[in-house]
């Protein structure tokens, strides 16, 4: 009695509610809640190896499995710029390509029928490679997963195969107006060559060698650039002496060497990019946000859960609930670990309101000039965020994940702990400071893609507007060829 | 990036191994199950990892019980279910009552005049337009907006969500385990004093939701058409989001009969699972929801898909890259060859070493990604079994639609081997044990198997019967079931940028 995959879900069968105080006491308030017993979540075991690798033991005895994955420093923000594309090219090439001792279609026979997975990722920061195995396999899967790390072979064949699903990707990227949305919101808040905002064209990727793949593994795959983590069914002892012997005679590499990114503010005003086939616009405004190592952090995070969060956020509740404008609202002040993230406000509203819906969010704005985010609304956003606090820890693998996370990034082991500290210690006055100082209607960057035609009014009667090309550009040597089209 | 996803999507699920160790007899002493006095259903399972807990609210009813001219109301209720309560949303409910009548009378009276084929008084309708938009205002003074999802926020509730599928309409979130009585209490009373409050606004967001999920999404209009294509007779011709007409009709009082017809105890089961002690929850739950009246189940007739008799085709040309889409009737999840074609969908998509990744990606590289599932666009009745690829630049749906032939033919003319029988049956224990790792998939798995078998036990089931599935069974099934003239076809076609225009359906 299986279900249908996610995608055609999403699609057709569910249909979700979501996507993202009284005078006298009422019955609900009358239910005792108790203080939550104390819980504190078991910490994993950090090791470092003598080679540089950071190891970390979470062991969780609930099932007989042992799961696993390497993070390593080095990911598409470090590619150079003719080669967009190469990190993930990398990675799916790094297991499709298989090891020197097994091809990569050997090793899928191999670890299917153990029900065993080795997989390889990327992101703009990192690769990564996990295995996950029943703990009886373990000893077999750890030794693919080590071969891969160390020995992976990188066959032409599945290069060409990894490069023809990129080419399929860029030529579907322009087909919904949420994907075109997100990358090109993205390219307007970073700058379009930005690290964190370029895309892969047919250029790039047709431009990858194999030659690429094996500098690339070998400049960023070393001990020193590695961080492992481990959890399950295991005795740490047994695993760290497993560790240690399986990696004692891997010598460490060059230091990583981290990427110098500019960051420059958007550049405001309309930009436009028309699409006719939908009755529905897409309409993001962003500017530049902001990292998670910024004081105003903690206040940050409480001024998005009251304004642009959940159920009861003032854009949920008053672009969604009241004005019945939109399925999908939301926003806030974007941050990341290390660099700035992305101030967004999203609406997708019928074309009909596409204008209204844009001078309502911006109402929105200048509503917290002239009704700043009121003490109640705090509160219900700090209840919010330290009454589900416990969410963040309540398995051993997000212990591990976060902890994996800080010593990515270089953040202390007790950053959760901190949040929590610093989320409490938010007063009114610091989330008032945060709309002035982060949050500026004439600096944001105002993307709108939809059926023009449908438009309740032109987008020239806000101002100037840009029009945005996405035009795909056509593989080298194939010029006019119109396979390429939006 | 589709593809992609999809694929990504497939390797998680399965990005598992077996726990052969963890088997029904250690649930039998976690789980407890209990029916009320009304006939609700409850399942307890206890798993005291961490002090949480999530739940499922199952209701048996799903967009097939739509009623006529009303398609997208199951659906349309499960918004108003965050609408709060005659206590929870108000500042004076006695007062809202009498102004949400009014809105009723005014809307009636409204759609009369709005749907009159001859003889339309565009005056009077805008008079009683404007009728109703002035109660509508009136109501709105004494709602309290987003109470009861606030409250929820404000206790700490993770992932608030539901879902409503052909099948049925389901409910969730996690909480911490300190607020299991409070749970009890809200979410027993929207099932017992749910209020049709901004009912109308709420239907524009939904309206707003079906332009996002169906009318603005190529995908999304191939699979309206095709469903529809694929049963002609069965209430799955209905999209669950509603048709445009319908959404734009019906009213709060309709969402209320609704209500009042199928959410009945007999149709729900609450299944909670993680830091909980059945001995002590059990009392709390069944003093909240025990409170819930019961009456006669509904009449469930429907209306039965008759045989497929010729292939149907729906080809959109579309300015968006090519899709091709199959799909053949199959019987319900209750027929005894339900775990064959789990065993098919397995040995076809699951993972780098299926048929389909293989002849079509790997080999033929005329796919970006190929698989086959069942489930379409339900599995309660009658539904589909269903293939689909997504031709690479250059290659055209019939390019893959050949190929992903040739493969079924391969099922029918020869046995698989007996390493891709283990396959399939060593990942069928993986892939239940990793979805029971956590409390938000074992609440769901538990109330989906109790509501449809009477007993939850039957997901474990499931695994040993894809376990005594045979060569010969594969062999039989794909015979009998995956021919030209039970099939139907979808297919996005490129379309040149000057016949853009016309991108409607072709059927």
């Amino acid at each position: 009695m299986k279900r249908a995959p996610i995608i055609l879900l999403i699609f057709l069968l569910i249909c979700g509610i979501a996507q993202f105080a009284a005078t006298q006491t009422a019955e609900w308030q009358q239910i005792k809640v108790l203080p939550l017993p104390a819980f504190h979540p078991q910490e994993p075991k950090r090791i470092e190896l003598p080679n540089g690798m950071v190891v970390f033991l979470q062991e969780d005895h609930e099932l007989p499995l042992i799961d696993g994955i390497a993070r390593i420093r080095g990911g598409a923000r470090s590619e150079p710029a003719n080669k967009v594309g190469l990190a993930a090219i990398h990675s799916e090439v790094w297991r499709t390509g298989g090891t020197k001792a097994q091809t990569g279609d050997q090793l899928d026979d191999y670890l299917e029928i153990r029900a065993a997975k080795v997989e390889s990722g990327s992101s703009a920061d990192s690769t990564t490679l996990a295995w996950s195995s029943l703990k009886s396999d373990f000893y077999d899967v750890f030794k693919v997963f080590t071969e891969l790390l160390r020995e992976p072979e990188f066959r032409e064949e599945k290069i060409d195969l990894a490069q023809k699903e990129a080419f399929d990707a860029i030529s579907r990227r322009n087909d919904e107006i949420g994907d075109i949305a997100v990358r090109e919101s993205t390219k307007l808040a970073y700058g379009a060559q930005n690290p964190y905002a370029r895309i892969p064209e047919y250029a790039t990727v047709a431009a990858v060698t194999r030659q690429d793949l094996i500098e690339w593994h070998h400049t960023y795959v070393h001990p020193n650039n590695i961080i492992l983590g481990v959890s399950g069914d295991f005795d740490s002892a047994q695993m760290e002496a497993k560790l240690r012997q399986a990696f004692a005679t891997w010598p460490k590499g060059a230091a990583f060497k981290q990427p110098e990114i500019e960051f420059h503010p958007a550049k405001p005003g309309y930009y436009l990019i028309p699409k006719e086939d939908v009755n529905q616009s897409s309409v993001r405004m962003v500017a530049l946000g902001t990292t998670r190592r910024n004081p105003d952090y903690y206040a940050i995070e409480v001024f998005n859960e009251a304004f642009g969060g959940g159920f009861s956020s003032r854009l949920f509740r008053n672009l969604r609930t009241a004005q019945g404008l939109a399925y999908s609202v939301g926003g806030g002040i974007g941050t990341a670990f290390d660099h700035p993230g992305i101030l967004r406000l999203s609406i997708g509203t019928k074309s009909q309101s596409t204008v209204q819906s844009i001078q309502a969010m911006y109402q929105q704005v200048d509503d917290l000039a002239k009704q700043p985010i009121t003490q109640a609304e705090i509160q219900h956003a700090k209840d919010s965020i330290l009454n589900s606090f416990v969410f963040n820890f309540d398995t051993p693998e997000k212990v591990l994940r976060e902890r994996m996370a800080y010593e990515f990034y270089g953040y202390p082991p007790d950053f959760l702990e901190k949040y929590r500290a610093g989320i409490e210690k938010v007063q009114t006055a610091d989330v008032a400071r945060i709309a002035p100082k982060y949050l500026h209607k004439d600096q944001l960057a105002v993307l709108v893609v939809g059926n023009t035609s449908e438009f309740d009014k032109p987008l020239t009667s806000l101002g100037p507007v840009n029009k945005v090309d996405i035009t795909i550009p056509p593989p080298p040597g194939a010029e006019g060829k119109p396979t390429a089209q939006q | 990036m589709k593809c992609r996803a999809l694929r990504t999507l497939t390797f998680f699920v399965a990005l598992s191994a077996i726990a052969f160790a963890q088997d029904l007899a250690s649930f039998e002493k976690r789980i407890t199950v209990k029916k009320l006095a009304n006939g609700l259903t409850v399942v307890i399972c206890e798993r005291p990892e961490a002090p949480v807990f999530s739940f499922f609210t199952h209701i048996d009813a799903g967009s097939v019980q739509d009623p006529l001219g009303e398609t997208g109301m199951a659906h349309m209720f499960e918004h108003m279910a965050f609408k709060g309560t005659d206590k929870i949303g108000t500042t004076n409910y006695a007062a809202e009552k009498a102004a949400l009548q009014k809105v009723e009378q005014t809307y009636a009276a409204y759609i009369m005049e709005r749907d009159k084929p001859v003889d339309r008084d565009e005056q009077k309708l805008k008079e009683l337009e404007k009728a109703w938009q002035d109660a509508v205002a009136e109501a709105q003074k004494y709602v309290k907006p987003n109470e009861f999802p606030r409250i929820l926020e404000s206790n700490g509730a993770e992932g608030i969500n539901a879902f409503t599928s052909e099948d049925e309409t389901a409910y969730h979130y996690s909480l911490p385990e300190n607020r299991l009585e409070l749970w009890a209490y809200l979410e027993s009373e929207r099932f017992i004093h749910p209020v049709m409050r901004e009912f109308y606004k709420e239907r524009n967001v939904v309206i707003e939701e079906r332009r996002m999920r169906t009318d603005s999404n190529p995908i999304g209009r191939l699979l309206e058409q095709f469903v529809t294509a694929a049963f002609q007779a069965h209430p799955y011709h209905r999209p669950t989001i509603g048709w445009m007409s319908d959404l734009n009709s019906f009213s709060a009082t309709d969402a209320q009969k609704f209500f009042d017809t199928y959410y009945i105890p007999s149709n729900m089961v609450v299944a909670i699972a993680g830091d909980v002690k059945a001995a002590e929850a059990m009392p709390i739950i069944e003093k909240y929801f025990g409170r819930i009246p019961s009456h006669e189940k509904p009449d469930e007739r429907t209306t039965i898909e008759p045989p497929q008799n010729s292939e149907r085709r729906v080809v959109l040309r579309e300015a968006t890259q090519p899709l091709y889409l199959e799909g053949y009737h199959r019987p319900d999840y209750r027929s005894k060859d339900d775990a064959v074609y789990d065993a098919i969908a397995d040995l076809m998509s699951n993972g780098r070493t299926s048929r389909l990744y293989r002849a079509l990606v790997r080999d033929k590289k005329i796919a970006a990604d190929s698989a086959g599932f069942t489930g379409l666009p339900g599995n309660k009745y009658p539904h589909l079994f269903a293939f689909y690829a997504f031709p690479m630049p250059g290659h055209k749906p019939e390019e893959v639609a050949e190929a992903i032939h040739a493969e079924i033919e391969r099922l029918k003319t020869q046995d698989i081997s007996d390493d891709e029988l283990k396959m399939i049956k060593t990942r069928a224990k993986a892939n239940l044990i990793r979805g029971l790792a956590n409390n938000e998939g074992l609440a769901f798995q538990l109330a989906l198997y109790q509501a449809r078998f009477d007993d939850w036990r039957e997901l474990f089931r499931s695994v040993d019967r894809i376990d005594k599935v045979t060569k010969a069974d594969i062999r039989r099934v794909a015979t009998q079931i995956f021919v030209p003239a039970n099939r139907t076809v979808g297919i996005i076609e490129t379309a040149p940028p000057a016949a853009q225009g016309q991108n409607g359906g072709e059927q």
